[in-house]
């Protein structure tokens, strides 16, 4: 049978309620014993386990971008896709090494707590809230117009509509349930795509006597030899390091993945969580090339581009025909609890800052009782989400791509060496820190702007002013040297001197269960 | 704070703890880089090689690929093992001086 895209299908509609209807229900078992309190709200009182928040990492990060994107990227550009997803991976050990554990001994709701530790809670909990929402904004619009296009194809439901729908499920969710509830939605979303794709892999190994080489011997074949080897996508070693740079280091400063490591009970559980993320995530981009070149074999380039130029429909479109209408409208509910998990991971840790950092911490300076706290977590979720229904249909037309390198390249400039600096170095004062956040947030949006994203696609220009996609060569430098300024013309005694009092925590984990409001 | 935290601080041995924690961390994250830019450059510069063939079909760039992955995976459970068995021990007997 064929399916057409952009109809109404019953079966990919059955299967979206089901998924719809599972994910909340399981939320509400979970939540209803829950203590309504901030903490609980943004980090569920601290008491995931490592394998939860391990698999509930793997959920933020393995986004519908990552599934749909990475596997049409192979599937029309053969090699090149596979070069996406390997750099995807390689944060994840240097998150390791660099932040998780002083993150976790550190941190309460948000990684401005890390900032804000030692500093000037005001300024720079405004700095780093702001650099936050930023990279929030920009990820959540690229993922709100990705999956209103994508549910507008699959389910024959308008735009519009796709949008109201998956901003209405999300809230349910968040503000049912907060963190909890986030964390498990992350996990159900986790193991489903996971068993997906892994069964689209082996229908599709079966397809070629279970050998890879097999495979690659039909895309050769079908397409020439170009396809399995790299073509423009590295052009130069500059573009190269700031695009692995970017990748590498954003990582580390995405709000919404840095908030999850307040969810575990201490250091040991986040180490575990950063061991079962990474594997469950570097599983995810071995396996997602052979989704993209199957696709390519037996869909076809032409047949894939035919529904759209990007390619995001080959992974759809390749279950369909080897497992039929029902696997698609698994495949279709996969790829939508998807979407409604990382918006909803965004959300609360948008939350966060909006309410806890600019809010509770900024403006009302700590005096608040726990239950305004509460109410302003829950306030700031409802005006994000709706936020983000409006933001994703205004954008409907635009071209969003840049969005994520634009978020990656933030996190990465402006909020991880900030971030970092607070737990590694001494001298780093409240202006240094100030100027971190600007130096690095502001070069990364101008030259954004400058670069062939934006200049010479969007814009129309001939030529890029700036010559590469991602700005994170400077604008991670700047960063640092305007922490260096900063610090050095402004010292800041009272941190220095808190630093020192701050390692026994940092090191040994000793006072995270006193860790007051602070 | 109290006496035994302040002697804590300065001991020589939680200040030993603190440079061999990011002495290890680095060092990891050098051959974290040293993997992935060598596979990236590897691409960007040296065509001929990444494009030969292993096997029949597959090349090294796509054994490269799965390496770069493998690697990954190697370096996060070296640091957990080095973690647990070095660093947490010597945490451990440090608390008990608190």
């Amino acid at each position: 049978m064929e399916y057409k895209f952009g109809e109404p299908n019953l079966v990919a509609i059955g299967s979206f309620v089901a998924v719809v209807i599972l994910t909340l229900f399981v939320t509400f078992l979970v939540a209803r014993k829950q203590k309504q309190s901030a903490s609980n709200y943004y980090t569920a009182g601290g008491g995931i386990t490592g394998f939860q928040n391990g698999l509930a990492l793997a959920g933020d990060y393995m986004s519908a971008a990552s599934f749909l994107g990475v596997s049409g990227l192979v599937a029309l550009k053969g090699y090149d896709g596979m070069i996406y997803a390997v750099g995807w991976l390689v944060g994840w050990p240097a998150l390791m090494f660099l932040i998780a554990e002083p993150l976790r001994n550190l941190g309460k709701y948000s990684f401005a707590d890390v900032v804000a530790y030692r500093l000037n809670q005001g300024p720079i909990r405004t700095a780093s809230a702001i650099g936050g929402l930023l990279v929030l904004l920009c990820y959540t619009i690229a993922q709100m117009v990705g999956s209103g296009k994508l549910i507008e194809l699959m389910f024959g439901i308008p735009y519009v509509w796709a949008e109201i729908i998956v901003g209405t499920v999300m809230l349910l969710y968040v503000l049912y349930g907060g963190m909890l509830a986030t964390t498990w939605v992350q996990i159900i979303k986790a193991c489903l795509l996971l068993f997906g794709v892994t069964i689209l892999t082996l229908l599709v190994l079966a397809k070629f006597n279970f050998n890879p080489g097999n495979l690659y011997g039909a895309v050769q074949e079908t397409y020439g030899v170009e396809m399995l080897n790299p073509g423009g996508l590295v052009k130069g070693p500059v573009e190269a390091l700031s695009l692995g740079l970017a990748l590498m280091l954003g990582l580390l400063g995405l709000p919404h993945i840095l908030m999850r490591f307040f969810t575990v009970p201490n250091a040991k559980e986040a180490r575990k969580s950063v061991v079962y993320a990474t594997t469950f995530i570097g599983y995810f981009y071995l396996i997602i090339p052979i989704v993209g070149f199957g696709a390519a074999v037996l869909v076809g380039k032409s047949a894939i581009m035919k529904i759209g130029s990007g390619g995001n429909m080959a992974a759809p479109m390749l279950s369909q025909l080897l497992g039929g209408t029902p696997f698609l409208g698994f495949i279709a509910a996969v790829a939508f609890a998807t979407i409604l998990a990382v918006v909803a991971g965004l959300t609360l840790a948008a939350s966060a800052a909006l309410g806890n950092d600019l809010y509770v911490s900024t403006f009302k300076k700590g005096n608040v009782t726990e239950s305004e706290k509460l109410k302003a977590a829950r306030m700031s979720t409802l005006i994000y989400g709706v936020a983000s229904v409006a933001l994703g249909i205004a954008f409907q037309k635009q071209n969003v791509a840049f969005l994520v390198a634009l978020a990656f390249s933030i996190a990465a400039s402006a909020n991880f060496p900030s971030l970092f600096l607070s737990i590694v170095w001494k001298k780093l004062s409240t202006t240094g820190a100030v100027m971190s956040i600007l130096f690095g947030g502001l070069s990364s949006a101008i030259l954004i702007v400058l670069s062939p994203t934006v200049w010479v696609t969007i814009l129309g220009n001939p030529e890029a002013i700036f010559p590469y996609k991602f700005p994170t060569i400077i604008s991670l430098p700047l960063a640092f040297i305007g922490a260096w300024i900063g610090s050095v013309i402004a010292p800041d005694k009272a941190a220095q001197e808190k630093y020192e009092q701050v390692k026994i925590r940092t090191y040994l984990g000793v006072g995270i269960s006193d860790a007051s409001d602070h | 704070m109290s006496e035994n935290y302040q002697k804590v601080l300065n001991s020589e041995r939680f200040k030993k703890l603190i440079k061999k924690r990011w002495t290890f961390s680095f060092f990891m994250l050098a051959v974290l880089f040293v993997v992935y830019y060598g596979y990236i450059f590897m691409i960007a510069l040296n065509k001929d090689f990444v494009t030969k063939k292993v096997g029949v079909y597959t090349n090294v760039g796509i054994i490269m690929g799965i390496g770069v992955i493998f690697a990954a995976w190697i370096l996060t459970y070296v640091y957990v093992l080095w973690a647990n068995n070095v660093y947490d021990k010597e945490v451990e007997e440090i608390k008990k001086e608190l």
